[in-house]
């Protein structure tokens, strides 16, 4: 039952990440920026891959390279699957206000598909049944993340991307995500890119952690491009990742400087 | 995707719109009252001017009664309707595309800007007057005139809407593999739905009022502008103040009726 105790071997990789380089044009005066330099990743399937790193070190920008929504860069995503079914859970909800609930999360199937079935039970889940025809503006901002979290799994994706999707939450308004979005990753297994920089976080969730950061030059004083700093399992039990002390030992193990 | 289902349970979590509160009951009492009392004024004032060109309602009136039972307002008010109805489905159509065209394309809007700008500041009248020069006094130039003077103005409206829509949502509609006519639907059409409707509303003032220019000028037989016109000529208040009621009520009729309800189906997501 535990997804945790049952990391899958490296050989069947889902994503096949190498960006070579990722610079961002000159804007209005400011130069142009190199973000991200020599970040390669094999992702395993039906992993929980967190990508940590300080805000602004662009997490993001790798996190929508992969999505396929920013292609202006050197290097390569490949995927296993042909025709890879990916689904993006934004840090805000992203909902079609003018659309009710069960509407948003449906939008991206196919008017006959058969996931379309399996919608009440996956409201039933995140804590929405009931809401399925009201409209997201009316709702919290904490149910409106479970709307984007359903609509996010009703499309049974190969990849699921998360950028801090519980960013502006109450501690245990995000607890309780977290907790959701695991049991559905349990039962609905698929890879998982989840971007935070919330280091907590990154140990309760995932199976692997990968943590981004600038390198550092003493001889330059220009902005130096993000790569990854270190790259490792995270072994813990369900019931370890619920218990705070031993997220907190876990904690100064992964991040502990070299 | 069920639409008229009602919340099984009824979870607390979001209230009516503040802006249901009351609706149309309520709005009509305050209509009525307040024209109620812009009529009283104005007998009020017909009875102390006492004068041949300040008739009062009950005049007025019975020149809306008369017309009405020789047959002369509908065929008249029904003339000007249809030009209306035409024109401004037209000046829509071509305004929107114009505006969204440009809201999209930076560099049709660089372009084009001014073309947009001199249009838009062109009097009614230049535009009617060449008009029937260059074409001639036919059905289709009164439309004709009556879009063009329409037309900048809704382009600018939904150049506007296009401008704003949210790249967000593109994003989501892209990494979703929503496909053209799905974020057309779901995504775009809702963004500048608002922007649309304001157009409308606004248009529709605007394209009467030009309409009863365009037919005094352009010597249509039928027409509520002709009809004025032609009471103008022989300073007949009572047969323009009928004429300008009757069709006021029509385009409040088509307000009320059509482009109100229209708005609030529109944003009924609104919290």
């Amino acid at each position: 039952m535990n997804a945790y105790q049952t990391i899958p071997a490296r050989e069947s990789a889902s994503v096949d990440i190498a960006v070579e380089a990722k610079t961002f044009a000159p804007v209005a005066g400011r130069p142009a920026q190199a973000v991200l330099r020599n970040v390669a990743l094999s992702v395993a399937s039906r992993s929980f891959l967190v990508i940590t790193g300080p805000s602004g070190c662009g997490k993001s920008t790798l996190l929508n390279i992969v999505a396929g929504l920013d292609t202006d860069y050197t290097g390569h995503v490949r995927f296993a699957a042909s025709d890879p079914g990916i689904a993006f859970i934004f840090q805000t909800p992203r909902l079609l206000p003018w659309r009710t609930v069960e509407q948003n999360i449906a939008l991206p199937l196919p008017e006959a598909d058969p996931r379309r079935a399996a919608i009440p039970e996956l409201l039933a889940r995140v804590g929405l049944s009931g809401a399925e025809t009201a409209y997201p503006e009316r709702l919290s901002l904490g149910m409106q993340r479970r709307v984007a979290i359903a609509r996010g799994f009703a499309l049974e994706p190969d990849i699921l991307l998360m950028d801090e999707p519980f960013v502006s939450l109450d501690d245990p308004t995000a607890q309780s995500l977290r907790t959701l979005v695991v049991e559905l990753w349990q039962s609905r297994p698929t890879t998982v890119l989840f971007v935070t920089h919330d280091r907590p976080e990154a140990i309760r969730l995932a199976t692997r952690i990968v943590r981004l950061g600038q390198l550092t030059d003493a001889n330059s004083t220009n902005r130096m491009p993000t790569s990854v700093l270190a790259d490792g399992p995270i072994a813990l039990t369900e019931a370890e990742r619920r218990d705070p002390s031993a997220v907190r030992a876990e904690q100064a193990r992964f991040f502990a400087e070299p | 995707m069920s639409q008229a289902r009602k919340p099984a349970s009824p979870i607390r979590l979001w209230q009516s719109a503040p802006g249901q509160v009351g609706g149309w009951q309520e709005r009509l009492v305050w209509s009525v009252l307040s024209l109620s009392v812009l009529v009283a004024l104005w007998a009020l004032a017909a009875a102390i001017a006492q004068n041949r060109h300040g008739p009062g309602p009950l005049a007025v009136l019975s020149v809306v009664a008369h017309e009405a039972s020789t047959g002369a307002l509908w065929v008249n008010l029904g003339a000007t309707l249809a030009r209306v109805t035409v024109a401004f489905i037209v000046a829509m159509l071509i305004g929107s595309a114009i505006g969204l065209a440009l809201g999209r394309n930076q560099t049709a809007d660089k372009f084009f800007d001014s073309w947009l700008i001199l249009i838009l500041n062109l009097p009614a009248l230049v535009i009617i007057a060449l008009s029937y020069v260059w074409i001639g006094p036919y059905e289709g130039t009164a439309i004709l005139a009556t879009a063009i003077n329409k037309i900048p103005n809704v382009a600018v409206q939904m150049r506007e809407g296009a401008r704003s829509l949210s790249r967000d949502l593109d994003e989501m509609a892209t990494v979703y593999r929503l496909g053209r006519w799905k974020t057309f639907q779901h995504v775009t059409i809702p963004q500048l739905a608002p922007f649309f409707a304001a157009a409308a509303r606004s248009g529709l003032a605007l394209v009467w009022k030009i309409v009863l220019v365009v037919e005094a000028l352009g010597g249509h037989a039928k027409g509520v502008g002709h009809q004025i016109f032609t009471a103008f000529q022989s300073f007949d208040v009572p047969m323009i103040l009928a004429y300008a009621l009757a069709f006021i009520v029509v385009i409040q009729i088509v307000e009320i009726g059509l482009l109100q309800p229209m708005q609030a189906r529109l944003s009924r997501w609104k919290r």
